[in-house]
């Protein structure tokens, strides 16, 4: 029972954690940041292969692979386009620095 | 038992995660932020491998690869006006994969815990409505299907039916945990996504779909616990966490309680728009005569919108606004926060234009200008200048904040035709005596109004 309590522990703190990092967030970067948690989300990767991995039935396994690809689809793909929105958001002197290239 | 040193290294990576999420404070720091989340995720990916030794290592190496290859190409291609509904479909796809874990560990572990249970049936359940609504949203954003609210009589019955269904499966999941329960408990939560967005306007669909991503965080969180992995514990819960508090910030913006919003169309009024363009006299006007009214004013504002950015005319209204610099007129931007189809989209519109963002005001700082304004020129929007926001109570969009482009003198609106935004409701302003129209595909207007304003 200590331990189902220890991760309800954790739980609630990453709750407030969660509130926390974001309410002063402006409304220019909501976009990105949407995408941002969506990328994070993609961890379920990590649950998707420990299930995988450990199965010695076949459709366990098909099920579970396809489960891997989503979850990777998810992740990298949300890390990818965040960063080529975040890319947008160049200060005014790298822009230029650019432009005279 | 997973070894001490993997436990640790996911700990670090769940610091990665929460200093991504809180570098997205400032521009300045965003990107570093989302590469150590990123960097966050590959370790753990890598701990994974090492401490759990999974079988079928080259299967899983090649589900891997598929993704990886699948993610970037999606990611890559999108053009940013398709922003939204990528994120959506990225949603979808992770909602689907946490189900479908859930429902993997049923068939695989006799979870004999009653709490381990419980988060199995919210694993599967929500996480089924989270990738049938995100296909729902994807659908909307892409204007594969109406983007106006979808209801039918039952609606309502069918969908509090659902619900009662899909809990009484969750307790039977608990009680007695088999897979065909929970492949049921699935498809019940697949037509739950599919009722709760199909009756979502499409002004409103960024909302669910950040709702959806909080959903998302939540199975994630409960996949954690299932699985006694406390990355995914925290993870998730951050994500879930930020995804609400982030979904409280949007309707805040749009004026609207998040329940209005998700059933809104469903307690019935007229949520519905006309749809249809009205056949009322408009005043419309030749790219001369708009030139000479701009070309001749003291102050501008222009509202950027969505249209703009679909007709890639981003520069030629940057090269106008410089003409009329030249010309001692002030201009500025008005950003709404919701201009585009996603709060904040249009600054990130914008941005790859490189137009300067030093121009680029927000509503609260620019709405007392309108007074002493002008000319407002609209240029491809048309839901964030409607007065119905503030004078029509059954408007859909009603008590969302707007910017004030009715008091300026006069206003001219750049528009393909008189279709009605995308959230399908029409446009008073558009009637009234002090507006003109330059009708035409955005691009091709502003490239006529820079020549004529040349020569004025």
């Amino acid at each position: 029972m200590s331990e189902s309590i220890a991760l309800l522990t954790i739980f609630v703190l990453a709750a407030f954690v969660g509130v926390e990092v974001i309410s002063k967030v402006s409304s220019t970067l909501h976009t990105p940041l949407m995408s941002g948690a969506n990328a994070i989300h993609g961890v379920i990767l990590v649950g998707a292969i420990i299930v995988t991995g450990a199965t010695n039935s076949v459709i366990v396994m098909i099920v579970g692979l396809l489960a891997v690809v989503l979850a990777t689809v998810n992740m990298v793909g949300g890390f990818v386009v965040t960063d080529r929105m975040l890319e947008m958001f160049k200060g005014p002197g790298a822009r230029k620095k650019e432009l005279h290239k | 038992m997973i070894p001490t040193w993997a436990q640790i290294g996911y700990l670090v990576s769940a610091v990665c995660f929460i200093v991504a999420l809180k570098a997205l404070s400032s521009p300045r720091s965003a990107r570093t932020g989302n590469l150590i989340g990123a960097a966050g995720a590959v370790l753990a990916v890598l701990i994974t491998f090492a401490a759990y030794k999974p079988n079928h290592l080259a299967p899983i190496l090649i589900a891997l690869i598929i993704g990886t290859i699948g993610g970037v190409i999606g990611s890559r291609r999108v053009q940013m006006t398709q922003m939204p509904q990528l994120v959506a479909l990225f949603n979808g796809v992770g909602g689907g994969a946490a189900a479908l874990v859930a429902l993997l560990e049923l068939g695989e572990v006799t979870a004999d815990a009653t709490v381990a249970a419980i988060a199995t049936a919210f694993t599967i359940l929500v996480g089924a409505i989270s990738f049938a609504g995100s296909v729902v949203t994807f659908a909307k954003l892409q204007e594969l299907m109406t983007t106006r609210p979808v209801t039918f009589p039952g609606l309502p019955v069918l969908f509090v039916a659902s619900l009662l269904g899909g809990l009484a499966l969750g307790v039977w999941l608990v009680s007695d945990p088999r897979v065909w329960v929970g492949v049921l408990l699935c498809l019940v939560g697949l037509a739950i996504g599919v009722m709760l967005v199909l009756p979502v306007g499409g002004a409103d669909v960024p909302i669910v779909i950040s709702l959806l991503n909080a959903f998302t965080g939540l199975t994630v969180a409960a996949g954690g616990y299932v699985l006694g992995n406390t990355l995914l514990l925290v993870a998730g819960t951050l994500v879930g966490a930020a995804g609400s508090l982030l979904t409280k910030l949007m309707a805040n913006a749009m004026g609207r309680s998040v329940f209005n919003i998700l059933f809104g169309a469903v307690r019935g009024g007229s949520t519905l728009g006309a749809g249809t363009a009205s056949d009322r006299p408009v005043i419309s006007a030749g790219p001369e005569d708009v030139a000479i009214l701009l070309g001749y004013a003291n102050k501008v504002i222009i509202v950027p919108g969505y249209g703009l950015a679909v007709a890639q005319a981003q520069h030629t209204l940057r090269d106008l606004v410089e003409e009329l610099h030249s010309r001692g007129v002030k201009v500025d931007y008005a950003i709404h926060p919701v201009a585009g189809r996603m709060p904040g989209h249009m600054n990130v519109l914008l941005a790859e234009a490189q137009v300067p963002y030093e121009q680029l005001r927000e509503m609260d700082d620019i709405n007392g200008d309108f007074k002493t304004t002008d000319v407002v020129l609209v240029v491809g929007a048309n839901d964030v200048v409607n007065p119905a926001a503030r004078n029509t109570p059954s408007a859909p969009i009603y008590g969302m904040p707007i910017l004030n482009a009715d008091e300026a003198q006069r206003v001219i609106f750049l528009k393909r035709s008189m279709r009605p935004g995308f959230a399908g409701i029409e446009n008073e302003l558009l009637y009234d005596p002090r507006t003109t129209l330059l009708f035409g595909d955005a691009r091709d207007s502003l490239t006529k109004l820079l020549a004529a304003l040349k020569t004025v």
